[in-house]
């Protein structure tokens, strides 16, 4: 099994007509044939997209209205950040299950009011600022590198897309493979946190154990280092490699993500590693030892 | 973005927020005028810098016994003393680090007549994704000391977004500073005006430290430092041309031409990494196999064979560097172009230290071709462990 999406999954993209959401909902349609059915575009309902190698789509002035037509549940926004937010609100009017949003740059006024709207209604957001999710061989949702993955059994989530690819790419090269890969995004107000991609993998019958990147700023790690002492308590519990990235950044600096940053002294890469620890997760030292970290946990 | 005291008042006066007045001066002539201008009988003087911590803060070039960086003069020609020894000198406070930071403005303000100084900001809480007032009665303090000594004397008030700061959402803060009277009205005026700016200028910090009473109980903003959403920038065109770019490295501000997301830092290994978490990662790398990164480099996820070449040459531009990392794990970005403009910006700058290469992903193969046909002296890496081991060995040998 796997979490979020499987086979199955119907996807309308959002932003399909400019050239990133084009690249990539063709990659995705290659990618075992991810249900990829439609595309929004205000002005250019009724006519169809048509990828580079002759795939077509048809494309819908709205979200709702394209969810009616196809029954898609899911969708996907690749609209530029100006436009980002009230591409979201629209999904989220539209009822759309799983909203995921790769746009990096979205203000964060903009989410801070996209997020007591998303707050009052009973759908999910990934991202923004956020590679996407993927299910090896069945669904492909944004940016993430298809050729990496392997059908297996680690749940893999992040705040990063180029360290989720190293543990992709690492427990593939292990053997393991991945039910799903979650890539939440880097920015400081976002949809889908930790706690809830790890209640889904905790859930998951075929999710062996789990890999977690975080990274400096905020407090999901320590959020998600207590959620996973609590669960161990009710007796729900799987073995957990972490990583923290940014030992070494300067306080005070954003580091490219706009959520990587340790302000008034809080936020730190040490106070983070710490927690993990403290609620059982082999923290691995090295991004590069991700899967050889996992592989002699689970020996 | 941060932007100085004196334009974060402008910002807020514009508001109509109560805020004294002030002149901010850049040389001698400017500040002769500007001292003349105000009334008097008390002129602050204030450094302009990016940093907090002002007061408290020491002159390098002046002794230990000199006065800080904010200075309080009692007549015409104690400001102008003041204003004299502080400029072109280099402050160095809590928050600029031991290199400190030259003094090429100066602010000169009424003075004001304190009766009580409190702490009040709004921020972002990243913990509920609320705007927040943080408000305490224990103003003029280093904030964070205030917090871990006394957390009980720190209030938060979180704003619904779809309401903004209601009458009765500035009562609270208002009743979190024990306000009464005339301060009180004022209060409840002034932490809504603020809301509003916060909001229809996205910033991302608004601090003001001290809000004060003063002794005929009126409320005034006495300190003020505004951050903006850089991702917010493009709407705000009048916040930009507030950008100091004295302020910023040169490294930074060539880098943020070609929107290249850099830091400049301290140790001898240059990187150019794809992505904020494997960049951050890849600085971590070196500093645990015993070297320190020179800077943080993301090139992002859709840079074109010119944004490489200058991301390279920025890099290269960095007299400390003994050498450079490159580490690339393609999902968008392709792998030859990543070589590709490697290739062309080591053919323009030349290559006079140590190049290590790591590519992995999209069109991976075609990229280490590219390598391996330029001639070049690079070090090719299997992985990330093996990227950083190889550019450590052959800096520190």
């Amino acid at each position: 099994m796997s979490i979020l999406i499987n086979k199955d999954t119907r996807i309308i993209v959002q932003g399909l007509t400019g050239k990133t959401g084009t690249f990539h909902t063709e990659q995705a349609l290659a990618y075992h044939g991810t249900k990829m059915v439609a595309g929004t575009h205000p002005k250019k309902g009724g006519t169809d997209w048509i990828g580079s190698n002759g795939e077509t789509l048809p494309i819908f002035a709205s979200v709702a209205e394209a969810k009616a037509a196809t029954g898609a549940t899911a969708s996907v926004i690749y609209v530029p950040p100006a436009g980002a937010a009230a591409a979201i609100e629209e999904a989220i009017d539209a009822g759309i299950d799983l909203i995921t949003c790769i746009t990096e740059g979205v203000p964060v006024l903009d989410m801070v009011r996209v997020k007591e709207k998303l707050d009052a209604s009973p759908c999910r957001l990934v991202g923004p600022n956020c590679p996407g999710l993927m299910t090896p061989d069945e669904c492909k949702i944004g940016i993430m590198p298809g050729a990496i993955f392997k059908k297996g059994s680690v749940g893999v989530l992040s705040r990063s897309g180029t360290l989720t690819y190293e543990a992709v790419l690492q427990t593939t090269v292990a053997g393991l493979g991945q039910t799903t890969a979650v890539g939440i995004g880097g920015d400081p107000v976002k949809g889908t946190e930790f706690i809830d991609v790890l209640e889904l993998f905790l859930a998951d019958p075929e999710t062996h154990s789990i890999i977690m990147i975080g990274e400096i700023g905020g407090s999901a790690e320590e959020d998600a280092a207590q959620f996973l002492i609590d669960e161990a308590r009710r007796g729900r519990k799987k073995p957990t490699v972490g990583f923290i990235a940014g030992r070494t950044a300067p306080p005070g600096r954003t580091m490219g993500h706009a959520g990587a940053v340790i302000s008034g002294g809080k936020g730190g890469a040490e106070d983070k590693i710490e927690a993990l620890r403290s609620a059982g997760i082999r923290v691995s030292p090295s991004p590069a030892k991700l899967g050889e970290t996992l592989v002699d946990l689970l020996k | 973005m941060n932007v100085h005291e004196h334009q974060a008042k402008a910002i807020l006066k514009e508001y109509g927020a109560p805020v004294a007045n002030g002149v901010a001066v850049t040389d001698i002539a400017q500040a002769e005028a500007a001292v003349a201008a105000l009334s008097g009988p008390v002129w602050v003087v204030k450094s302009q810098i990016h940093a907090g911590g002002r007061g408290k803060g020491r002159f390098k070039e002046l002794g230990p016994d000199a006065k800080g960086g904010v200075r309080v003069s009692f007549s015409a020609a104690e400001a102008l003393a003041n204003i004299r020894e502080m400029f072109g000198k280099t402050l160095v406070t809590k928050q600029t680090g031991p290199a400190g930071k030259q003094v090429n403005r100066i602010y000169v303000e009424d003075g004001a007549d304190i009766d009580r100084e409190l702490y009040l900001s709004i921020l972002v809480d990243r913990e509920n994704g609320k705007t927040s007032f943080v408000a305490s009665t224990e103003g003029g303090m280093d904030i964070e000391a205030v917090a871990e000594k006394t957390p009980d004397l720190i209030h938060t008030i979180a704003i619904r977004a779809s309401t903004g700061c209601t009458d009765a959402d500035a009562g609270k803060i208002a009743d979190a500073y024990k306000l009464t009277g005339s301060a009180r009205d004022q209060g409840i005026a002034l932490f809504k005006t603020l809301y509003k700016a916060f909001v229809e200028k996205d910033m991302s910090l608004l601090e003001i430290n001290p809000l004060i009473v003063t002794k005929s109980n009126d409320i005034q903003v006495l300190d003020a430092k505004v951050s903006f959403d850089g991702n917010a920038l493009f709407r705000h065109p009048d916040i930009m041309a507030y950008r100091d770019m004295t302020e910023e490295d040169a490294k930074e501000i060539e880098a943020s031409k070609h929107d290249l997301a850099y830091i400049a830092l301290d140790g001898e290994i240059g990187c150019m990494v794809n992505g904020a978490g494997l960049a951050m990662a890849t600085m971590d790398i070196i500093k645990l196999y015993g070297a320190e990164p020179a800077n943080f480099l993301d090139v992002g996820g859709g840079a074109s064979r010119e944004k490489v070449t200058a991301a390279f040459k920025i890099i290269t531009s960095d007299p400390n560097v003994k050498g450079i990392l490159v580490n690339i794990f393609g999902g968008i970005m392709r792998c030859d172009v990543i070589a590709e403009g490697v290739v062309a910006a080591v053919k323009e700058v030349g290559l006079k230290v140590p190049l290590v290469v790591r590519l992995e992903g999209t069109k991976v193969a075609e990229g280490k071709d590219i390598i391996n046909k330029s001639g070049l002296n690079v070090i090719a890496a299997d992985d990330l462990d093996d990227a950083a081991q190889k550019i450590v060995k052959a800096v520190k040998g």
